[in-house]
């Protein structure tokens, strides 16, 4: 078996040149200026953009939490339903996830329009035009939109292991149907929760296309940010790759907090 | 409940799929209205198809696809093979570089490029385009078709390979014969999931491609960045009808296996 090592070695090479080297350039790019001497004002920099932080952070947890509380019955349902009838059921679930994302973006950038679908019919009845497009609302629309199969699946996956007769034993034993919920659908999902929160809020703070298109110029987020860093007018890769940074920072620390809550060696990415 | 089951399924399907609906029946609007349905057209499928730059983008998709799924699947399934066997700290370690791109965000992933490409581009001639865009394909290909064969080997004799070998075979073809057939649904499975990542990947394509070769996606956005046209609508129309038609014939194909796997199994 020792003879096979060799076969990594071509994948090893890759890995260091176009993984590892790209992720020290960052860390390099942020910590040095133009002259490329060491200087920690890329890094203080980023503070004046707190407000940006925070405001990616809160539509990320307000995205996540809307995904989870719309996930996790519809998980739940999908997992008792008839099991020929599942697979079936789950893919027509999953199937706009296969369109790409930016045309299930631009599908609500027409129908939040001001001259929209959704304002159309508010005026009939009454109410309206509304502003609904460039809005933080929208934003996050946007976002449970495009995640929300990241949070069905795998919630998915761990409910369709838990057996009926542990559900009936519950009952039986003198449990009401929240009780069952809190005391054992709850726990046993637990390995799901987790990954779906993780799948969700990662792509979710890091966004620049669904702010850009559904918040217009006043609803910026990290994304945006760096994005603005690297192709922008306001071009300066260091200041760029010190947002990287600290976004990859709060990424590892929300991952950490979030892995204490699963269960035993399940660290699910 | 089970009607309050229903209707909460209903909605949910509701949600997902009227955006893609309107989107579809205004591909056949005669106006460019967004709201207000005239009358009946096919005049955008014919300029979508009239349009260049859309061609070229999705043959240039396509192509970037099948050939970052290849090569990524040939480098990953040797490299699963070989870290399979290596001692658990090296091993440890070289997954851990390989979740790397799996966990971070993708605009991470994208820049990250970016700076190596520019680095390299100063100092030697390489040129933002196809180049850079397959390469940074491959990166993030490989790490999931790594994943997808890792647990393989979990359900495989270790002692297989070398039985193989005291039987008379020689590593290649123990390796051929005995390795291969076993990590193969891994093989396979990793394949299509690097392949339709491809398809689909903006972010990371946004900061690597240039100008001179672009896909699909990057199209997409520079036209939902001008003026509105309905030819994403009809773009959008016929990548609906494909995926509903790759899912049914996936669905039908492996309702197939299933039957015949469990007709062996009673037998």
């Amino acid at each position: 078996m020792q003879k096979l090592k060799v076969l990594s070695l071509p994948y090893l090479v890759w890995m260091f040149i176009f993984i590892l080297v790209p992720i020290i350039m960052v860390a390099f790019f942020a910590f040095t200026n133009n002259e490329g001497a060491l200087t920690m004002e890329n890094i203080s920099d980023v503070g004046q953009y707190a407000n940006i932080f925070i405001r990616s952070i809160w539509l990320a947890i307000i995205a996540t939490a809307i995904c989870l509380v719309l996930s996790y019955p519809l998980a739940y349902i999908l997992s008792r339903i008839d099991k020929h009838k599942q697979s079936t059921m789950l893919m027509i679930v999953m199937l706009p996830m296969w369109m790409n994302f930016l045309l299930r973006t631009y599908a609500w950038m027409t129908l939040l329009g001001n001259n929209g679908i959704i304002n159309n019919l508010l005026e009939l009845i009454g109410i309206g035009p509304l502003k609904l497009i460039n809005t933080s609302g929208a934003v996050v629309l946007g976002m449970v939109y495009n995640y929300l199969p990241f949070m069905i699946l795998p919630l998915y996956s761990v409910m369709e292991k838990i057996d009926k007769s542990v559900i009936e034993a519950a009952n039986d034993l003198g449990c009401n149907s929240f009780k069952v919920l809190f005391k054992v659908i709850v726990p046993l999902s637990l390995p799901g929760i987790v990954s779906g929160i993780t799948m969700v809020f990662v792509p979710a703070i890091s966004t620049f296309i669904i702010s850009r298109m559904l918040g217009g110029g006043s609803n910026l987020l990290i994304g945006d940010l760096i994005e603005m860093q690297f192709l922008g007018n306001a071009y300066n890769p260091h200041l760029g790759a010190a947002i990287s940074l600290v976004l990859m920072a709060i990424i590892l620390v929300i991952m950490t907090v979030m892995n204490q809550f699963s269960p035993d060696d399940q660290v699910l990415i | 409940m089970k009607k309050l089951s229903k209707a909460y399924i209903g909605l949910i399907l509701m949600f997902l799929y009227v955006p893609i609906f309107v989107l579809i029946v205004f591909s056949f609007n005669e106006t460019k209205s967004r709201s207000v349905f005239s009358g009946f057209t096919l005049d955008w499928y014919a300029r979508l198809f009239n349009n260049d730059i859309i061609i070229s983008s999705l043959i240039n998709t396509i192509i970037i696809a099948v050939l970052a799924s290849i090569v990524s699947t040939i480098l990953g399934t040797l490299a699963a093979i070989g870290i399979n066997s290596m001692k658990k700290v090296p091993k440890a370690l070289v997954m851990n570089i390989t979740n790397i791109p799996i966990i971070n965000p993708e605009i991470v992933t994208g820049v990250s490029l970016m700076l190596l490409f520019v680095f390299f581009a100063a100092r030697m001639n390489v040129e933002f385009g196809f180049v850079t865009l397959l390469i940074a394909h491959i990166t993030f290909d490989v790490p999931y078709v790594i994943l997808n064969i890792m647990p393989k080997f979990k359900q495989m004799d270790p002692n297989l390979f070398e039985a193989a070998q005291d039987l008379g075979c020689s590593p290649m073809q123990a390796f051929r014969k005995v390795i291969l057939p076993e990590i193969m649904p891994g093989v396979i499975s990793g394949f299509l999931m690097a392949f339709t990542y491809s398809l689909d990947d903006f972010v990371i394509s946004y900061f690597t491609s240039g100008s001179t070769s672009q896909t699909l996606p990057i199209t997409i956005y520079s036209m939902t960045r001008r003026k509105v046209s309905p030819e994403i609508n009809a773009l959008s129309t016929l990548i609906f009808i494909a995926v509903v038609i790759v899912l049914i014939v996936k669905n039908v194909i492996e309702n197939k296996q299933n039957k015949k796997n469990s007709l062996y199994r009673r037998s």
